[in-house]
């Protein structure tokens, strides 16, 4: 029994994990333009894709190297022509735009590279368990965590000492001020988007080595990233890293005892959220609202 | 209102009803068939409820499919298991979606803009959830099967909706007329006035003493009772309720039929609900990728469309 609930609190950790790389990407996007990124569920699987794509040729490191940054430059090429115009206006059409993107992402993967699913290879000595005892710790499993704790350290270093990170922290409480400081804002906007895709590309590359691919995967993981934000409270990212941990281990240990429950019960944590602190663990009062 | 406008309101309702009331005659002909009416005036109905939250209030709400798809249920689990009565299927299905958007309303309301959409999605998903797992009661991923409407029995006669394609048209229809006539209403009166107050300015609504949420609140609860409705015809129509009618992309093609018909309007999401079910009918019998192509009218109509058919054409009347 230990070891059941010792498995799925480890399992939900990673998993949450996971959400919180994806929730990152779509909370600066959301905080800087207001955009909700419905298509960032695809641009996770563009990524995976593509890194299934490169690996016979660069291998799993190369692929790992080279899917992020693919991803991030059509993400810009996607915020450049189709989401640019409509910043300033209703959130609604951002919404909408990406809700239709995230169709298109769908079909055409499924018509470049097929319906079923796809295994991705990893490299063998990641694919071991560590011990016979904690068969489940995987070295694959430790190395994505420690991905993401690197890739979240590095946001936040960016985010916290860098130029380009000020200025995104300033555009997200008042955007208005800092384009009159002579910032260029769209810009900005497009640099966050990247690195908002980023994320995103870099999530489908460890996601296709942890469960494969498929096309239909993208949907799946979006709405747990929804939920670590509303959970974590919009605006701000420490938030979206405690959401996105707090509902992987919940449903991790609701697992073990009720296991057709483990994704409602992320529901019943953000209902619960709501109903206690509307604005989320730390989301700030008057962001958004 | 000028003499002029009033009687081209009269003329564009009169044409409305009577294209409505026509529809098995000049349908067939064209190349639709009777079922796909009966599906424009269902899903039209549920979009012009997405609108009268989105369009007349000013919040979107991008979950609506739960209280539709509970709607659904809630008619067919009635009349699986409690009677077989098509009018009161009905009235189940409209109550289980209505009192479900009132209890989850509650929570929704406080929150605003980008946030209130977020929240409504998520809150969406829980019965999409609880329908696909709890297959006991509701058939899981296969959906709810088992039920069929019932002829109408008024005593000394009984109308046959079953297996005339016609009769349920029209019996659809009358249910839509109902609907929206008590949505019109609504609309009409002094609290769908201060719903477009603060649709235009909520500051000042409440600074005028309004209470924001509470209306708000009841605006959503009121649309998801005609949602609710809706669903529950859907479920007739089909025979059947599948846990697809629940899922957010359901809720974002009811928010794109309101937008493409034009959500200022009431009779818009109508219109973009008859464009998409024919569009959506012929792409997806001579295309695959029929999905891409629905994913390029969102982008299409959010760039080139914002205002819906009717805005563009009611500016070009006004130029």
């Amino acid at each position: 029994m230990t070891q059941l609930l010792l498995f799925n609190v480890t399992n939900g950790l990673i998993i949450g994990a996971f959400y919180v790389l994806m929730a990152l990407g779509l909370s600066l996007i959301l905080n800087l333009s207001n955009v909700i990124n419905f298509a960032h569920g695809g641009f996770l699987v563009v990524g995976g894709y593509i890194a299934y794509t490169i690996t016979p040729y660069l291998g799993f490191w190369g692929a790992l190297l080279v899917a992020p940054p693919l991803t991030a430059v059509l993400g810009l090429a996607i915020e450049r022509a189709l989401i640019r115009p409509l910043y300033g206006r209703d959130p609604l059409y951002s919404l909408l735009l990406t809700f239709g993107l995230a169709f298109i992402f769908e079909d055409m993967t499924r018509f470049i590279w097929g319906a079923q699913g796809l295994p991705v290879t990893i490299p063998a000595f990641l694919a071991q368990p560590l011990s016979s005892e904690f068969f489940f710790i995987t070295g694959y499993r430790l190395f994505m965590v420690g991905m993401v704790i690197v890739s979240v350290t590095l946001l936040f270093v960016l985010l916290r000492y860098t130029r380009l990170g000020i200025r995104i922290r300033a555009g997200t409480l008042d955007l208005e001020t800092v384009s009159a400081l002579g910032v260029n804002v769209r810009m900005l906007r497009s640099l966050n988007f990247a690195v908002g895709i980023f994320l995103a590309g870099l999530s489908g590359v460890l996601a296709a080595g942890q469960l494969g691919l498929e096309p239909t995967m993208g949907a799946g993981l979006l709405m747990p990233s929804f939920i670590a934000i509303i959970v974590g409270g919009v605006g701000s990212l420490t938030g979206t890293l405690l959401g996105g941990l707090l509902i992987g281990v919940a449903s991790g240990v609701t697992a073990v005892y009720f296991p057709s429950a483990s994704e409602a019960v992320m529901y019943v944590l953000m209902a619960v959220v709501l109903l206690i602190r509307p604005r989320g663990l730390l989301g700030e009062e008057g962001m958004l609202t | 209102m000028t003499g002029g406008e009033g009687a081209c309101k009269l003329i564009a309702l009169g044409a409305i009803w009577a294209a409505l009331l026509l529809a098995p005659y000049w349908m067939p002909p064209l190349g639709g068939y009777t079922a796909l009416g009966t599906r424009v005036l269902v899903l039209g109905l549920a979009a012009m409820s997405v609108n009268f939250l989105l369009g007349f209030t000013g919040v979107l709400s991008f979950g609506h499919a739960a209280y539709f798809g509970l709607g659904a249920y809630g008619a067919g689990l009635a009349l699986k298991f409690l009677a077989p009565s098509t009018p009161l299927s009905l009235i189940c299905g409209m109550l289980v979606g209505g009192i479900a958007g009132a209890i989850l309303g509650a929570l929704i309301v406080r929150r605003r803009g980008v946030y209130f959409a977020m929240v409504t999605i998520a809150f969406g998903q829980v019965f999409y959830y609880i329908a696909f797992q709890w297959s006991s009661v509701t058939g899981g991923d296969d959906g709810l099967r088992g039920f069929s409407r019932r002829p109408l029995d008024f005593g000394a006669f009984s109308i046959d909706i079953l297996s005339n394609a016609e009769s349920f048209y029209y019996f659809v229809l009358f249910c839509f007329a109902l609907a929206a006539a008590a949505m019109g209403f609504v609309l009409r009166s002094p609290f769908g006035r201060t719903m477009i107050a603060i649709r235009e300015n909520e500051r000042r609504a409440r600074f005028l003493g309004i209470p924001v949420e509470r209306h708000i609140w009841i605006a959503f609860t009121l649309s998801c009772f005609f949602i609710g409705f809706a669903g529950a015809l859907y479920a007739l129509l089909n025979n059947f309720a599948d846990p697809k009618g629940l899922h957010y992309s359901q809720s974002g093609d009811f928010v794109i039929m309101a937008v493409m018909g034009g959500m200022r309007s009431f009779w818009g999401p109508l219109l973009g609900a008859a464009v998409f079910v024919i569009l959506q009918d012929y792409l997806s019998s001579i295309t695959v990728n029929w999905m891409s192509f629905i994913g390029l009218l969102f982008v299409f109509v959010v760039l080139f469309f914002p205002r819906g058919l009717l805005g563009a054409i009611r500016r070009k009347v006004q130029a």
